[in-house]
């Protein structure tokens, strides 16, 4: 009887693994044939994805086969689709900046106002303060079909619609940060900030050399959190920004002519390749943010 | 005088630290929504004319708002019941002391790193015409479509949307399942109680708050998925996949204040319908656990 349930056990663990090895294959395919496509040659790549992505064109002269033929390794390695991303199409070099510009500050500047936000919230916390969380975390729900209008707005009457300030200053009041920081933040024994005050601490000193260094985990996985949806900016910019000048890759990327499939891996590639980093050496801080996101009370 | 000052210089302190945050949720949310209802209930901007819910009448009767509606719908109500499931499915699955967890755990999060834009270029090539998926149906004798034009148009789009948001729901379920006491479910199958009733009977009440939040996480993730929907087919797609924010794009271009802010007012008060019931079933199902 003992046997048999130790054998079901195993029997499960093994279909279970077996799961999750089907599923991961599943997930992780998608992102590793774009990498590995970024290394064929434009030749090759036609001869693959012709089918899809040049329907229209019958010249003939090069080779396209009837079938789309998706290949995990390359016929030959090269690095010539980056090289000329990097020298010779700096069309979208420039868009990688454009996204840098946007993202960056959004990033830092969200981060940093919610830090004080979320001290204020968790150093008193009267009716008023519980109102104000209140509005918003209801803020924070709501999804940009809703938000994008009084966007909008404000940024019609304050003149910079079409600018990079459209996206930059809305993105850095949103209050996803706050919530997840007064989370954080309440978390920190009510008894450590008693005793920097006793010791003569004043606010300033509480928020900068307890609260802050106490919520370094969290502050940097909402720093993650945050860059990881503002990389993939789509429904701002179109809004906000129709001008493709300025536009960031997250945008620009699907308006890659047909003819430069090739180019268009290696760009997708070069532009995963800051949140992938950040994934690999944050996951952990990904993790503690993720988890700190879940559930809105308290 | 002196001790009330130093009683009051805390909250007041406090306050400060609030200030912009609240000065900026305030200017670019809170203020020009006040503006919104306004504008939603007059005739212009400029003439400045109450006419009562004439806007939203029209809004309604518009062709375009009820086949965004009725697909944003449709979308949300297949998508947002299989990604708490099925993630729930996948946590359950990682707790089972399996080898190599954390791997497959890394694994199963990475698609929410990939930007949209950097992944499409797959998803063409899976889908379409004479892409990969129908080079592969083909063997079994099924006629080839361009997926992305036909009447499951929405459930390759749910697919995408499960792709990319599995494992952020999954991480949220991992937590709470290890938030259980392992001491309770011990004592319920000593006590004879089978996987089934240990599951329905206790761990799901103390997932019930994660229930909640996941549900609607799905709910407001499932509005992004227009990112898929416009980098893979554009302004104008497959009728199936007008989605409210290709309505609400058209109608910022036409200027439309009062049927946007009409459209904005619904939406939110849809969305904070929906969060309220979700908040009040929840209240129900976990008032033993918190007690």
């Amino acid at each position: 009887m003992r046997n048999i349930r130790f054998g079901g056990r195993w029997l499960k663990i093994a279909l279970a693994t077996l799961w999750c090895g089907v599923f991961a294959v599943v997930f992780l395919l998608p992102t590793v044939l774009t990498f590995a496509n970024s290394f064929m040659t434009e030749t090759e790549i036609t001869a693959n994805y012709g089918a899809v992505f040049q329907k229209n064109e019958t010249g003939g002269k090069q080779f396209i086969s009837e079938q789309v033929n998706l290949k995990l390794i390359p016929d030959k390695v090269t690095f010539s689709q980056y090289a000329t991303t990097l020298l010779k199409s700096p069309d979208y070099l420039l868009k990688f900046w454009n996204s840098a510009i946007l993202v960056l500050p959004i990033v830092l500047f969200q981060v940093a106002i919610a830090a004080f936000a979320a001290y204020s919230f968790m150093r008193t916390r009267g009716k008023l303060k519980e109102i104000l969380l209140f509005v918003f975390i209801f803020v924070m729900l709501m999804p940009y079909q809703v938000t994008l209008v009084p966007n909008y707005l404000v940024a019609d009457s304050l003149n910079i619609l079409g600018t990079r300030w459209s996206i930059i200053l809305p993105g850095i009041f949103a209050p996803f940060s706050v919530f997840i920081l007064t989370k954080a933040m309440r978390r920190i024994p009510k008894s450590l900030i008693e005793a920097a005050k006793l010791d003569g601490a004043g606010e300033w000193r509480v928020f900068t050399q307890v609260c802050l260094p106490m919520c370094k985990g969290a502050l940097f996985s909402v720093a993650i959190l945050v860059f990881i949806d503002y990389w993939n900016m789509v429904e701002q910019v179109l809004i906000m920004m129709p001008e493709p000048d300025l536009q960031p890759l997250s945008v620009f990327l699907s308006q890659i002519n047909t003819g430069e499939i090739g180019l268009a891996f290696a760009v997708a590639t070069i532009y995963m390749v800051p949140a992938i980093l950040l994934f690999l050496y944050g996951e952990e801080y990904l993790v503690e943010g993720i988890t700190y996101s879940g559930g809105l009370k308290g | 005088m002196i001790r009330m000052l130093r009683r009051a210089k805390p909250r007041a302190v406090s306050f400060l630290y609030l200030l912009p945050s609240l000065a900026g949720v305030l200017t670019f949310f809170i203020v020009p929504f006040a503006q919104i209802i306004r504008y939603s209930l007059v005739d212009n901007p400029i003439s400045n004319t109450y006419v009562g819910f004439d806007n939203f009448k029209r809004l309604f009767a518009n062709a375009a708002f009820q086949r965004a509606a009725s697909n944003t719908i449709r979308f949300s109500a297949i998508a947002m019941p299989l990604a708490v499931v099925l993630s729930l499915l996948l946590a359950m699955v990682l707790e089972a002391k399996i080898p190599g967890k954390s791997k497959f755990r890394t694994m199963f999060l990475s698609p929410m790193m990939v930007p949209v834009a950097s992944i499409v270029l797959i998803w063409q090539v899976l889908f379409d015409y004479n892409g990969v998926l129908n080079n592969v149906f083909a063997r079994f004798g099924v006629l080839p479509i361009d997926w992305f034009k036909s009447d499951y148009s929405h459930l390759i789009v749910v697919a995408l949307f499960l792709w990319k948001n599995l494992g952020y729901n999954m991480i949220l379920f991992m937590a709470a399942l290890g938030n259980i006491p392992k001491a309770l479910v011990e004592a319920a199958s000593v006590d004879g109680a089978s996987s089934f009733r240990r599951f329905w009977q206790i761990k799901f009440r103390f997932l019930s708050p994660t229930f909640l939040f996941v549900t609607i996480l799905s709910l407001i993730n499932s509005f992004k998925v227009f990112r898929e929907v416009y980098l893979l087919t554009g302004d104008y797609p497959y009728e199936d996949l007008y989605l409210l924010q290709h309505f609400m794009n058209n109608t910022f271009k036409s200027l439309d204040y009062q049927k946007l802010s009409a459209a904005a007012l619904i939406m939110a008060v849809v969305m904070a319908l929906i969060i309220g019931i979700l908040f009040i079933v929840d209240g129900r199902l976990g008032k033993d656990v918190e007690s």
